[in-house]
Formats: structure tokens, C-alpha cells, sequence
């Protein structure tokens, strides 16, 4: 069960053999529904948002291929010009709020914090359980009202359109609304865990980078998710009583909307990406066996860019009709939240440097998450430099800026994490060819779909666009080739991953021989992580040297 | 060179002087985004076929970077990205100031269509004709909901709000005609709201525009005889005379410049107002209309607060009438202050 490894295994866990018998993996204590659904395991909870995550990855995407035949011809193809707005909507909300926020804090963040940090559980599991509970009843109600007519104002509902249009706005903002909640508890249930349970041996130095992230997110979360919440619950109330908040007949303000609404929704890109930032420091540092090149720097490049991140939403409103100077001001913030991301980027190919590489397909996600996010990050700053923002807002360029860094990040980290965690959340392995192909193919797919939409954005196509003049054609069926290869790929991700749930071998209690602290305990872990006394830490996470030699760091 | 780059980017024909200002930046941005995004991810694949694994569980150095490395991390990308900034931004500026000697058009937008008004008339809607090597200054607004004006050929793009004015300009470097659309989603017809910028050399332009006033003026002597047909008043500044005086403006504003309960119309365009709390505003459209919506916002020195407001009592297009109404009574004689700086400051 020990990993056969060279070096003396850092975190002195106490032997789990002897005691095997009484303590179960989390999976197989307990096999009743009931102990399930009322389970306070922060790794069954985990587990449960996985599911959800996935099932509305599933209907978000379904959403997406939908948009894409729609935009075959330019013509009207297989649904009428109501429906599609409804779609592209429903695309943005159940991708957004109920996949990519909770995608990797909820369900990683929820399985490895504790783990992490050598400690039984999260600090208040009921509110954690209840945070899964919530989200449930937010999606349950923004899905009732998708069923109900849907909305057809854009994930962005920006007034006064938002508040005049006929279709169901109020029960899907109520449900977002709901939804926030959710977000808000999890991100103080992982601050106070992040504070109080760190393990002897964890100093804040000392904490894996994936915790740091994951504490950024939370901060984030906490603080910026009310402001989102009043502003669904003042469109609600817009679009049912009609107040004139927004209105500027009756004294509102009409870009007020777009303020909140960016104050929320800049940092929530955060929200998404930063955890993604986690996993990929803690992949890249397993399969090159090295400690993170710049340790610091990444750690504080996280609370960089979650404070940072808070005052750069005006670049969204650059031709909104707000003043130049505010333009410029928000212009050189977002180009200093690029340098932290660019910071993080070095190190990460700083790590690789000297390192010990076992190309698997976490690694494979490693290599294409790179890509996405320098080309994605720095299409971003482009947009930043506001004289092109001009040409750029609103078209296709935007939109396929934002799903370069924001999902292609987030998916080749969640896809990364899923690969490197699923022996440890599941003590199986699966088919590592099929693995590989399957990252090919999503990689290739994703460039497929969107290099296409930036060329349309430049071109002059703007987004949420039903019919387009006939010049965008070529590279619209560029980009819905692209979007089936993509799907393709996630088809056989879901084939092989389900065989392996299965039928996969035992994986053992460390099949990747990782130094991270996560890695310490069983695969799967018993229900309360660590078997005996409380473990101890002495050495940093991910430290691959070889004891015999001198402690002596090369500095390059 | 910049033909085969815009080529390679299918970046639409520039036909305006900003579209020429702002390409090269576009291909230095996009170039080297290309070139950092390959060159990263090609260095981690190459430090993997450098440093692939030879044991299972081998052992590596431990290290970490000098002060210097990371030093070198932060500058070079935020001089690269300060730089683009830099550049970004003066033009920005420059397509945010409209030069003095430009030519308004009035632009409203409505689900889902773009009406187009100079103000010696005429009135049109969906095709904007300019000439050609002039600079045009678009005052847009919108009568619902939010929309967004945009000429892919001209690079330039603004949101058209209900009850404010936005404004950017544009000078046409060749005749043609270019396409306007909608990037603001407005609803169902959202990506049907398409219009067309014509394009004209100065002469066949002033041709244009004297037919077209020709036209109006004969539809009008037609409607005379039959009175029963009062045809819209096509010059925006007679429609705003009208409507100064039905919306009682002059119970309280002269236009000979004699004192009255509010500042005189005469000469107010284009002047530098004190206000009650010691700061100076340029009087431009901008204020002017703030003015008729908010009156208390801005308040001139030496006047009370007793002014009504006019959110909902006026039309986006009444309201243009009145600003352009109010802009004919300039006079050098009554002006303080010299201009300085842009000639007109962006709207807030």
C-alpha cells in the first residue's frame, strides 16, 4: 500500500493496515440513500456536486451544439429566432452559474481542502451540506422557469431590456439568486477551514498552492456574490412591479445596471479560473516531480489577482457611454491583473525546468491549458488596450476570448483534476491511452471551435446574432466542426471514465507517486482522512529532492 | 504587408482614418499574443522531451528563482502590456474628442431600426449618407432599450441609451457603402437591425443633401394646399423652436440674452458655465441635455433650483430638437471664456 518510492515518505501518517478493517473508504461506510443524501462528509459532498456539475455540463453543452447547427447557415436553420435567444441564454446561465462557479470549488475545493490540510473534515460540514442543498433548490427553480418559456436576455440580463421583455426573467434571476447563497457558504466555510484546521507542520507557506487558490476564490466569493444577489433581486422586482430603477423616463439610470452587474461578474471570472490556477499548480509540479518554481510569487499572484480583479469591471463598458478617464483608469488596472496571470505562467513553465516529466493525460490538459491561457489571457489585454476594444466589443472576438480563458482554462483544469484525482476520490485508474486521445482531440476541437470565432470577431460578427450576412459563413462552419470534434471528446472522456468507475483496477493508494499532502492518506480515504493520531507535516508539499543530498536550493 | 495581415485576420477594408490608426497596433497585439501563446506551451513540451523520466520515482533539484528571474517576470510583460496601453489609449482619446470643424448627425436607435438627423434636415432611416474626408460626429441615443452602433470598416462602435446621448466620430476615407450593425443584443430582431453608411465624395454629397432639402421643401409647398396633411418639420432647429415654446421654456429662458429666472439660450452652447459649487462645466450637448432631464445636477451660479424636469415629458428626438435649437443661437458677442482644450468633452 506504501508507495514505492526512493525518498522517505514527508508526512509521518501513522500505518493504516492495522486498522484497515475498521475504517472503511468514505465510499463503501454507509450504503443506504438516506446515508447519502444527509451525509455531513465534506467527500461524499464532493462526490454529490460532481454529479449535478456534470449533469448540467451535460445540458449546457447540449445547449451550445444546438447554437452552433443553428449558426450553420445564415438563414434561419432549425429553430426560430426566439428560441435561439432562449438557448444562447440558457447556454450562458446553466454553464455559468450552474457548472463553471461551482465546477471545481465545490467539488475538488470540497474534496481536497481537508485532505490538504491534514484535516478530518471542512469546518462547519452541516453549512456545507446545506451549501449543496441550496444550489440544488436555486437550479431546481432557474430550471422550472427555463421549462416555463426561458428568457431570452443573454446571460448578462442587462436592463431596460431585461426588465420589458415578456419571457420568464423573475423565476431563473430568483433562482441565480439562490444559487448565490450557495457560492457565499462554501466560500466561508473554506476561509475558516484555510484559517483553523491547517494541521500541524502547515504554516501558510507551507500550504499546498491549490488551498491558496481555492482561499483567493473565497474571498472573492464572500465578497462579491451579495452585490450580484441584490442586483437579481432588483431586476426581479423591475421586470414583476416595474420601480424604475433602471428606467431613465422615470429618473433611473440606465447603465447603473451594467456597473453591478460587471462588479459581480468581472471577479466571478475569477471565481472560475483561479481554482483552475490551483489544480494545474499542483499537476504540473506531481508529473514534473519539482517543488513549484516560485512558490511565493504564484501564492500571492492569487490574492493579486482576487484583489486587483475587483476594480477592473469598467473594461466591460468601454463604449457604454463612460467617461474616457474611467476608461483609461480601468484600462491599466486590467493590464495589471495580465501581469499577475502572466507571473503565474512563468513559473508554472519555470517548474517543467529541470524537471522529471511523465507525460500522462493530466499533463497533456497541462500543455493546453498553457496555450488557452496565454492566448485567451492575452487576447484579453488586447481587449484591455481600449482604442481596439472599440473595433472588438461585442463581436465574436469577445466571445471567443472569454471561452479561451475562461473555459478553456477551467476545462482543461477540471478534466486535469478529474484524471489526476480520480484514483484518489475513487481508487481506480483508467484506460491511459484512451485518455490521451480523448486530450488530443478536446484540445484540437477547442482551437477548432473558437480560433474560427476570433477571426469573426475581427471580421465584424457580433455576438447573439440569429442571422448573419452571408461574408461570416465559412468561418460559422469552421467553427461548429470544430464544436462536434470537441464533443466527440467528451463523449469518449464520458465512456471510459464510466467503464473505469466500474471495471478500472485498484489504483493503490498513490499511483502517480505525488508529494502532495492530499496524496497522504488512503485511496479512497476513509471517512475521517487519517486513521489515528493527527498527522504531522515536516516537509513542504511537493518536495522531490533526494534526502541524501544537501539541502542547498539552486537558485536560477 | 498590412494589406496580407488584414487579409490573414480577416479584418474587414479600413475605410476610416481611425480603422488606419488603430490596424498596426491590432497586428503588433494579435502577432505577439500568437508568439507568446505558441512559445509557451512549446517550451513546456520541450523541457518534457529535455527532461523526460527516467526512474519511477527519481529525485530532482530543488529550485527556485532569484530576485532577478522574477523581476524579469514581472517587467517585461508589463512594459509590453503598459505600452500597448499607452498606445490604446491616445487613440481612444483621439476617436472619443471630435474635432471642432465635424459634422453632426443625429443617430436614434429603436427595436429595430437606426434612425439618422442632420440638422438642416432631412430625416432617414437605415442608410447615413456622409461625404468622403470629413469628419462626422454621431450624437446617438436610443428610444427603448440599449443598442449599439457599429461599422465594422470604420472600426468605431458606441451604445446608443435611452435618455442620454453618446457620441464618437468618424472620417470616411473612400466612397462606398459600408455596413452598420446592431451589437447590443435589443431582442428578437436583434441581428436584423442592420443599416448602411453611403459613403460620398464632397460634391456628389452636397448634390445629395440639396436634392433631398429640395425634395422636403416641394413635399411641404404640396402639403400647404391641403392643409389637412401638416407635414413633420424637417429642420431640427424649427422643430426645437416649436417645442421650446409648447414646453414653456421661454416662460423662463430668453434668447436675446436679457436675464430672466434661467440662463439665457443665447450664446449658451459652447460656453464655460460657473457653477453653485465653484466648478466649471462646458456647456455641450451633453450638459444641455442632463440639463432638461436632471436640472438640479449641475446647477449655474447665481440661478435657483426651480427648473422642472423633462424625463418622460420629451422625446429622444425633441430632445435633439431643443439641443440643436439651442446651439443655432450662438453669437460671438455673448461668449465667455475661450475654448480650450477638446472641443467637446466626452459624455458622461
Amino acid at each position: 500500500m506504501t508507495p514505492s518510492s526512493s525518498i522517505a515518505a514527508p508526512g509521518a501518517t501513522p500505518a493504516p493496515e492495522e486498522h484497515h478493517d475498521h475504517h472503511p473508504s468514505y465510499l463503501v461506510d454507509g450504503t443506504t440513500i438516506k446515508s447519502w443524501l444527509l451525509t455531513v462528509d465534506h467527500k461524499r459532498i464532493g462526490l454529490m456536486f460532481l454529479f449535478w456539475v456534470l449533469l448540467f455540463f451535460l445540458v449546457g453543452g447540449i445547449f451550445a451544439l444546438l447554437i452552433r447547427v443553428e449558426l450553420l447557415t445564415p438563414g434561419p436553420t432549425i429553430m426560430d429566432a426566439m428560441t435561439y435567444n432562449r438557448t444562447f441564454t440558457l447556454h450562458g446561465l446553466v454553464m455559468i452559474f450552474l457548472f463553471m462557479i461551482p465546477a471545481i470549488p465545490a467539488v475538488f475545493g470540497n474534496f481536497m481542502l481537508p485532505l490538504m490540510l491534514g484535516a478530518k473534515d471542512v469546518a462547519f460540514p452541516r453549512l456545507n451540506l446545506l451549501s449543496l442543498y441550496i444550489y440544488l433548490a436555486g437550479a431546481v427553480l432557474a430550471l422550472w422557469g427555463m421549462l416555463n418559456g426561458g428568457l431570452d436576455t443573454g446571460w448578462t440580463f442587462y436592463t431596460p431590456y431585461s426588465a420589458h421583455t415578456t419571457t420568464t426573467v423573475a423565476p431563473v434571476l430568483f433562482g441565480a439568486f439562490i444559487i448565490g447563497f450557495s457560492s457565499i457558504v462554501t466560500g466561508i466555510n473554506f476561509i475558516v477551514t484555510v484559517h483553523t484546521m491547517r494541521a500541524p507542520g502547515i504554516t501558510w507557506f507551507k500550504m499546498p498552492l491549490f488551498v491558496w487558490a481555492i482561499y483567493a476564490t473565497s474571498c472573492i466569493q464572500v465578497l462579491a456574490t451579495p452585490v450580484i444577489g441584490l442586483l437579481l433581486v432588483l431586476v426581479t422586482v423591475e421586470n414583476l412591479f416595474g420601480f424604475g430603477m433602471f428606467d431613465p423616463a422615470r429618473g433611473g439610470d440606465p447603465v447603473l445596471f451594467q456597473h453591478l452587474f460587471w462588479f459581480y461578474s468581472h471577479p466571478a471570472v475569477y471565481i472560475m479560473v483561479l481554482p483552475s490556477f490551483g489544480v494545474m499548480s499542483e499537476v504540473v509540479a506531481t508529473y514534473s516531480r519539482k517543488n513549484i518554481f516560485g512558490y511565493r510569487a504564484v501564492a500571492y499572484s492569487s490574492l493579486g489577482i482576487a484583489f486587483v480583479g475587483f476594480f477592473a469591471w469598467g473594461h466591460h463598458m468601454f463604449v457604454s457611454g463612460q467617461s474616457t478617464f474611467a476608461g483609461g483608469l480601468f484600462g491599466v488596472l486590467t493590464m495589471i491583473v495580465g501581469v499577475f496571470t502572466a507571473i503565474k505562467v512563468f513559473n508554472w513553465v519555470g517548474t517543467v525546468y529541470k524537471g522529471a516529466v511523465e507525460f500522462k493525460t493530466p499533463f497533456a490538459y497541462f500543455c493546453g491549458f498553457l496555450f488557452f491561457t496565454v492566448f485567451g489571457g492575452m487576447t484579453g489585454i488586447a481587449l484591455g488596450t481600449v482604442s481596439l476594444d472599440v473595433a472588438w466589443h461585442d463581436t465574436y472576438f469577445v466571445v471567443a476570448h472569454f471561452h479561451f480563458i475562461m473555459v478553456g482554462a477551467t476545462i482543461m483544469a477540471f478534466l486535469a483534476a478529474l484524471h489526476y484525482w480520480f484514483p484518489k476520490m475513487f481508487g481506480r485508474t483508467y484506460h491511459e491511452g484512451w485518455g490521451l486521445v480523448a486530450a488530443a482531440l478536446i484540445i484540437l476541437g477547442f482551437n477548432a471551435t473558437f480560433i474560427p470565432q476570433f477571426l469573426l470577431g475581427n471580421n465584424g460578427m457580433p455576438r447573439r446574432y440569429y442571422e448573419y450576412p452571408e461574408r461570416f459563413q465559412e468561418l460559422n462552419v469552421a467553427s461548429t466542426a470544430g464544436a462536434s470534434l470537441l464533443a466527440f471528446g467528451f463523449i469518449i472522456i464520458a465512456m471510459y471514465l464510466t467503464y473505469a468507475l466500474i471495471y478500472g483496477k485498484a489504483s493503490g493508494k498513490n499511483p502517480w507517486r505525488s508529494k502532495g499532502y492530499e496524496w497522504l492518506s488512503e485511496s479512497p480515504p476513509p471517512t475521517h482522512n487519517f486513521v489515528g493520531p493527527q498527522p504531522e507535516f515536516p516537509e513542504e508539499p511537493h518536495f522531490y529532492v533526494d534526502p541524501k543530498k544537501a539541502e542547498v536550493p539552486d537558485a536560477v | 504587408m498590412s494589406e496580407l495581415l488584414n487579409n490573414i485576420l480577416f479584418l474587414p477594408e479600413a475605410a476610416s482614418t481611425f480603422a488606419e490608426r488603430i490596424d498596426s497596433l491590432h497586428h503588433f497585439v494579435v502577432g505577439t499574443t500568437m508568439v507568446m501563446s505558441t512559445a509557451v506551451g512549446m517550451a513546456a513540451l520541450f523541457f518534457f522531451f529535455r527532461y523526460r523520466r527516467r526512474l519511477p520515482a527519481q529525485a530532482t533539484e530543488y529550485i527556485v528563482p532569484t530576485l532577478k528571474t522574477e523581476f524579469l517576470f514581472v517587467s517585461v510583460p508589463l512594459v509590453f502590456f503598459l505600452a500597448w496601453f499607452g498606445i490604446g489609449f491616445r487613440d481612444f482619446t483621439w476617436v472619443t474628442t471630435p474635432p471642432k470643424d465635424s459634422m453632426d448627425v443625429y443617430v436614434m436607435g429603436k427595436q429595430w431600426m437606426w434612425k439618422f438627423s442632420y440638422p438642416e434636415g432631412p430625416n432617414g432611416v437605415n442608410v447615413l449618407h456622409v461625404p468622403a474626408n470629413r469628419p462626422v460626429r454621431l450624437l446617438i441615443t436610443s428610444r427603448d432599450v440599449l443598442h449599439s452602433f457599429y461599422v465594422p470598416s470604420f472600426r468605431i462602435k458606441m451604445d446608443a441609451l435611452p435618455g442620454r446621448y453618446t457620441q464618437i466620430w468618424f472620417e470616411a476615407t473612400k466612397p462606398g457603402t459600408y455596413q452598420v450593425l446592431c451589437t447590443e443584443y435589443c431582442g428578437l430582431s436583434h441581428s436584423k437591425m442592420l443599416a448602411e453608411v453611403v459613403v460620398l465624395p464632397q460634391e456628389e454629397y452636397d448634390n445629395w443633401i440639396q436634392e433631398q432639402r429640395r425634395g422636403r421643401l416641394q413635399d411641404r409647398q404640396d402639403a400647404l394646399a391641403d392643409n389637412s396633411l401638416v407635414p413633420p418639420v424637417a429642420r431640427m432647429v424649427e422643430q426645437g423652436q416649436v417645442l421650446a415654446g409648447t414646453q414653456g421654456c421661454f416662460k423662463c429662458h430668453s434668447v436675446d440674452g436679457s436675464q430672466h429666472i434661467g440662463p439665457t439660450f443665447l450664446g449658451m452652447y459652447d460656453r464655460v458655465e460657473q457653477l453653485d459649487d465653484g466648478q466649471t462645466i462646458r456647456v455641450d450637448e451633453a450638459y444641455i441635455t442632463q440639463s432638461m432631464m436632471d436640472p438640479g445636477a449641475h446647477l449655474v451660479a447665481g440661478y435657483q433650483n426651480v427648473m422642472p424636469t423633462y424625463q418622460g415629458k420629451l422625446q429622444g428626438p425633441e430632445t435633439a430638437a431643443i439641443v440643436e435649437y439651442i446651439k443655432s443661437l450662438r453669437t460671438p458677442n455673448v461668449r465667455e471664456g475661450a475654448s480650450e482644450g477638446p472641443a467637446y468633452d466626452a459624455i458622461q
